[in-house]
């Protein structure tokens, strides 16, 4: 083989790379996010279905800011007619776990601590969103 | 027709990924040993092609150049596009794959009427260059982007990507620059190959065919991420358990994401046979990776024959009593 060493050490890193994911993972457990258990609230229902809001509670989310902020409409009313107040602090109120569950806002299960229930999963997914830059408060957006 | 023919191929992959998810609940075909299947092909097969090139002749230095030779001292040398250095190959070949300099250099040739008859023109065209750049970088965005569902934790590259990705931040999930850069691109390779005759008339299945998969991907993927969602998670479940050799099928996932995955299995199987190869190949262009010191050093082709001579003086051996009796000259007494 003409510089065959060459050929042959560029495969090895091709391959290498390649492959990387499974070396990156190997002996991890396959185990999810974990998630808190969040049954603090009474309903056992989130505002929609689960599987629906698994997939897609973010295009709920910019349903509601669009409802809200520009049809000035702040009640939801799901699919099964129950209605919610349109917030990103309806969510925060069911998501918390009983230990930060009287600190909304200071304590925001959207934000850092990795025990938290949308922090869990994202990053288990890879998604910061952005928006408690400003809906850090009880009290809504504050910028 | 061949566009047709291709079109029509990737349609009946789509329809056999639906019917087998959707109809048949083949999930662990579809999800699992596919997936696999089509990862062994391409490393199998990619490794396979490389080596065969690498084991044909390469008897010839033959780089191609576009600039000054290495010459007397006061001529100044295109250090790049004439290398006789190492560093000079390595910088002319990333500038190739990286930025696809000879591509840049692309021109057409028209017959223009001009005043006494018909013209021969030329001109640069730049759209092709353009085109295969913003489609090839995007391609590799997404696929790092993509690693997010490969890695836990996922490293911070991959994050940084994809929030510079998003960075427009337009609609939730946020649109992915890439993802239109990347769907215009193929749309538009796909165009000139229609629009242009000389490029349709060169143009075979083999060209379309892989533009359509690349195109139903990319589709397929967007569809999933804006329009029909599908649960990540359990997306991202079912890709690690592939990567760690664990493999299960959560409960819930799309037939859209299936559809997506059977198609890029499809490639990734393909792409060995194909005219894909050109990312391996361009590494062994003996044109792009040869310094050019054809006159600097002597070059002896490794596989010379052993050539039989019989020189003059052996001649003379030979035959120096036959010559002498003739009359003939010899050099040696
Ligand atoms: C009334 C209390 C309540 C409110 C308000 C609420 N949730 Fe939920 N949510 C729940 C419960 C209970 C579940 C678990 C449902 C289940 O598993 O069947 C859940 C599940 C979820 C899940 C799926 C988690 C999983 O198990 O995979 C997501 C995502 C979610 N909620 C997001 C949100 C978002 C975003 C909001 C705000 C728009 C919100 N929730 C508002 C109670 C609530
Ligand atoms: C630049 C700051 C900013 C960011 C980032 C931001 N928002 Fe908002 N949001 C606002 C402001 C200001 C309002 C209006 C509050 C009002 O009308 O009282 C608002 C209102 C809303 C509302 C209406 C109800 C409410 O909570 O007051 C929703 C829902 C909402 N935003 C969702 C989101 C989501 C989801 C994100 C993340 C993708 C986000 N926002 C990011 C500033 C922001
Ligand atoms: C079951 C896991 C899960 C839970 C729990 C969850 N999310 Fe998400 N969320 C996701 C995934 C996955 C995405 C990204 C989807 C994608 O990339 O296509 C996402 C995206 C988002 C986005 C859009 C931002 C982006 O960059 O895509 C917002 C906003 C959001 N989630 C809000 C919330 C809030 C608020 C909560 C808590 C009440 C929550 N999520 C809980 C899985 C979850």
């Amino acid at each position: 083989m003409y510089k065959g060493g060459r050929i042959i050490a560029s495969l090895i890193i091709f391959v290498a790379f390649l492959t990387l994911p499974f070396f990156f993972n190997l002996g991890k457990a396959n185990a999810g996010p974990d998630l808190p258990t969040y049954a603090s609230s009474s309903d056992s229902q989130c505002v929609e279905p689960a599987a629906y809001m698994k997939a897609n509670h973010m295009q709920l989310l910019l349903k509601w800011r669009d409802s809200d902020v520009r049809d000035g409409n702040s009640v939801y009313i799901n699919s099964q007619g129950k209605s919610f107040d349109i917030s990103l602090e309806t969510c925060v109120q069911c998501h918390t776990t009983q230990a930060t569950k009287n600190t909304v806002g200071v304590n925001n299960p959207a934000l850092n601590t990795s025990d938290q229930f949308c922090v869990s999963c994202h990053n288990y997914a890879s998604v910061k969103p952005t928006c408690w830059n400003c809906h850090s408060g009880p009290e809504g957006a504050t910028k | 027709m061949k566009a047709l023919l291709s079109f029509l191929a990737v349609i009946v992959l789509i329809l056999i990924a639906t019917l087998g998810v959707d109809v048949a609940n083949l999930h662990f075909l579809f999800g699992i040993i596919i997936p696999y299947l089509a990862f062994v092909l391409f490393v199998g097969g990619f490794v396979y092609r490389v080596i065969k090139w690498g084991r044909s002749p390469v008897p010839y230095r033959i780089p191609t150049t576009c600039g000054q030779q290495k010459s007397l001292p006061w001529i100044k040398q295109a250090k790049i596009e004439n290398p006789t250095t190492v560093l000079g190959v390595i910088v002319r070949m990333a500038l190739e794959i990286f930025f696809f300099r000879s591509l840049f250099r692309n021109t057409k040739t028209e017959l223009r009427v001009g005043e006494d008859g018909p013209k021969l023109v030329h001109g640069s065209a730049k759209w092709l260059w353009f085109g295969s750049l913003v489609f090839h970088w995007s391609f590799l965005i997404i696929i790092v982007r993509h690693l997010r569902f490969f890695l836990e934790p996922v490293p911070y590259f991959v994050q940084l990507i994809d929030s510079i990705d998003g960075m427009l931040q337009i609609g939730l999930p946020p649109i992915y620059l890439t993802d239109a850069f990347f769907l215009c691109a193929v749309i538009y390779l796909f165009l000139r190959r229609l629009a242009l005759p000389q490029v349709r008339y060169i143009s075979l299945a083999a060209d379309y065919f892989p533009l359509f998969i690349i195109m139903g991907i990319a589709i397929s993927g967007i569809l999933m991420r804006y329009f029909f969602r599908v649960d990540i998670v359990a997306v991202k479940e079912l890709a690690l358990g592939l990567v760690q050799l664990h493999p299960a099928i959560p409960e819930g996932i799309g037939v859209l994401f299936y559809i997506h995955l059977f198609l890029i299995s499809t490639l990734f199987a393909y792409f060995p046979t194909s005219k894909l190869m050109h990312m391996g190949g361009i590494f062994l262009s003996p044109t792009r990776n040869m310094m050019s010191n054809n006159r600097m050093v002597r070059h002896i082709n490794p596989w010379n024959h052993a050539v039989e001579v019989h020189s003059y003086a052996e001649y003379e051996d030979e035959f120096r009593d036959k010559m002498k009796k003739a009359g003939i000259p010899v050099e040696k007494e």
